[in-house]
């Protein structure tokens, strides 16, 4: 529908420069530069070689984006961008990238949350989100269940990892078994050709009186390690597919039970799944496979969008705009520890953004 | 020719507008800690207080460094922009030459030095306000005594280390304003200024992850 609104977002928090175009809740353009491979190196990612990388590819990647959805800039709507949580160094190249853009084509500017820009993004797929919703959130960043109302409004978070991401215990035990960085694809390959239940690792946080919906990976971290590494002493060989689909299997298990759990305590008819850790195929299995079992609707973006993209932000900002939400001011900054609760930054006198640029471009 | 000038290399956050032969308007605050606030609502002040749109801006002047990267991502990122949003040319200048541009010392040699944190500067030789001799480079005070020894120098690192630089003296920072106008004269010359990509001299900080530690007690 063409009176929907057409909005740009720029996403940097991490790794990826993501700028991605929607039209409400379709899809036009999801243009993306990684510097993953610069960080393989590294094991992790290393942030100012992550913000370095940004500032080179931002312009190229906003034109590859607009020729992609085949729009003018002079037609957007606004224009959405990652304020935080992220990277601080990162997450201020995108905001700068974006309040010059906007400011320069006389458009509203929205920050919003990197979090519920995740739960947003489904929309461009599965259309409205559902309300509420119920999001499990898995990536090398995040692991957080959330509830959310109106994904423009209201995100509330009822758990979250006590250590490490999932993502990161991933990373950890691929660097552990040689396999290097990125650790999710390669673990969820080898684990594809092992037996989840060669090997019983523990699940974390789920005894009766351990926090429902909290999470911890470092436990399962060390217990994985320690079993590997006692192989390796008794001059044995390690059995990589056993270790890797064992160790997927109780990072999974525990995923998608608690978030099982919290749709039914909470009444929620509906599970989201998004960050990249939402590529993994067991994941994604065994949600589906509870899910059914529970009565619930799942919902899970293809991988691509599951990744940090720009797509997602542009989904959020494009509801920013249907829903009349205040725009951000020209002083917005990156704000590398956004609580989740903020779902967007909005500006302290927000006609001021529409008077200023106005002014500028059209007196 | 009407140039929007920007520069976040240095604790200043530095914009001005210049039609070629003058100034027309100029805002600079020094903060060195909130660039990403700052920058926006500048340009922002600047064009009002000119009465003019960002759209009769006919090429964007910024700010290349050296300066630590996070603030001087901020002014390359905004101006690089801001040409893809317009149309128009983004056109780099070293900030150390902003700085020689605007100092009053008539007779050369001189250094112009800025702080470049962690008890270094960043720092080049001049024979006038308008030629460089040297490549920017970064260095411990210290190490450069001898070479900069009995030159007048400016600039904030100048000034910082009064043991290797006795003659300090003003200007301290980079106004956006010297920067226009030595772009003007250049452009005007038919001169070609540089890429607007930044000038980190400095790898980046990366820890290579020591081998996994072994968690086995022993
Ligand atoms: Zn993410």
């Amino acid at each position: 529908m063409a009176d929907e609104p057409l909005v740009l977002g720029i996403e940097t928090s991490c790794d990826e420069t993501g700028v991605g175009i929607v039209r409400g809740t379709t899809l036009l353009a999801d243009a993306i530069a990684s510097s993953v491979d610069e960080h393989a190196r590294f094991g992790g990612v290393v942030p100012e070689v992550a913000s370095r990388a940004h500032l080179e590819a931002m312009v190229p990647t906003i034109d590859r984006a607009l020729k992609e959805a085949g729009v003018s800039a002079r037609d957007l709507d606004g224009i959405a961008v990652t304020a935080g949580p992220g990277l601080a160094g990162a997450l201020l190249v995108g905001v700068s990238a974006a309040k010059a853009y906007a400011y320069a084509l006389g458009k509203p500017l929205y920050g919003v949350n990197h979090l519920a820009s995740h739960i947003c993004v489904d929309q461009l797929e599965h259309g409205a989100l559902p309300e509420p919703t119920m999001a499990l959130l898995v990536s090398g960043g995040h692991s957080s269940l959330l509830m959310s109302t109106d994904i423009t409004s209201d995100v509330r978070p009822l758990g979250a990892t006590i250590d490490d991401a999932a993502g990161e215990a991933f990373d950890k035990i691929a660097r552990v078994l040689d396999l290097g960085f990125p650790g999710g694809p390669v673990i969820d390959r080898y684990a594809r050709e092992g037996d989840p239940r060669a090997i019983a690792f523990p699940r974390g946080l789920t005894g009766p009186r351990d926090a429902p919906y909290d999470f911890s990976f470092s436990g399962l971290k060390t217990a994985v390690a320690r079993w590997i590494e006692a192989k390796r002493a008794a001059g044995e060989e390690v059995p990589v597919r056993d270790v890797a689909a064992s160790f997927q299997e109780a990072v999974v298990d525990v995923l998608t039970r608690k978030a099982v759990r919290a749709c039914k305590d909470e009444g929620v008819g509906h599970l989201m799944i998004g960050g990249g850790v939402a590529a993994n195929s067991r994941l994604r299995a065994l949600a589906q496979q509870r899910c059914e079992a529970a009565g619930i609707q799942l919902r899970v973006p293809r991988p691509k969008l599951c990744t940090d993209n720009g797509a997602m932000v542009a989904a959020l900002g494009a509801e920013m705009v249907a829903r009349n939400r205040a725009a951000s001011s020209w002083d917005l900054s990156a704000d590398s520890s956004l609580p989740v609760t903020d779902t967007h930054v909005p500006g302290h006198g927000h006609d001021h953004v529409h008077e200023v640029s106005k002014e500028n471009l059209y007196s | 020719m009407l140039l929007l000038a920007l520069d976040t290399a240095t604790p200043a956050v530095t914009v001005a507008l210049h039609d070629g032969s003058d100034v027309i308007a100029s805002a600079s605050q020094v903060d060195a800690r909130r660039h990403g606030e700052l920058l926006l609502p500048a340009v922002d002040r600047v064009l009002a207080e000119a009465g003019i749109g960002l759209d009769a801006v006919t090429a964007v002047v910024v700010g290349i460094g050296p300066g630590p990267y996070t603030g001087l991502r901020v002014g390359l990122m905004t101006a690089d922009t801001f040409g893809l949003a317009l149309g128009v040319p983004v056109h780099g200048v070293c900030t150390l030459d902003g700085l020689a541009y605007a100092s009053d010392i008539a007779e050369g040699p001189f250094v112009v030095a800025t702080d470049a944190r962690r008890k270094e500067v960043y720092w080049a030789r001049y024979a006038d306000s308008r030629t460089r001799l040297t490549d920017p480079a970064v260095d411990r005070p210290a190490d450069i005594a001898d070479q900069v020894a009995g030159l007048p120098a400016v600039g904030a690192g100048a000034l910082l280390y009064p043991d290797t630089f006795p003659e300090a003296r003003e200007p301290e920072h980079v106004s956006a304003a010297a920067l226009a106008g030595l772009a003007a004269e250049r452009l005007a010359a038919g001169e070609e200024l540089p890429a607007p990509r930044p000038l980190y001299l400095r790898r980046p900080d990366a820890q290579v992850p020591k081998n996994y530690k072994v968690v086995t007690p022993k």
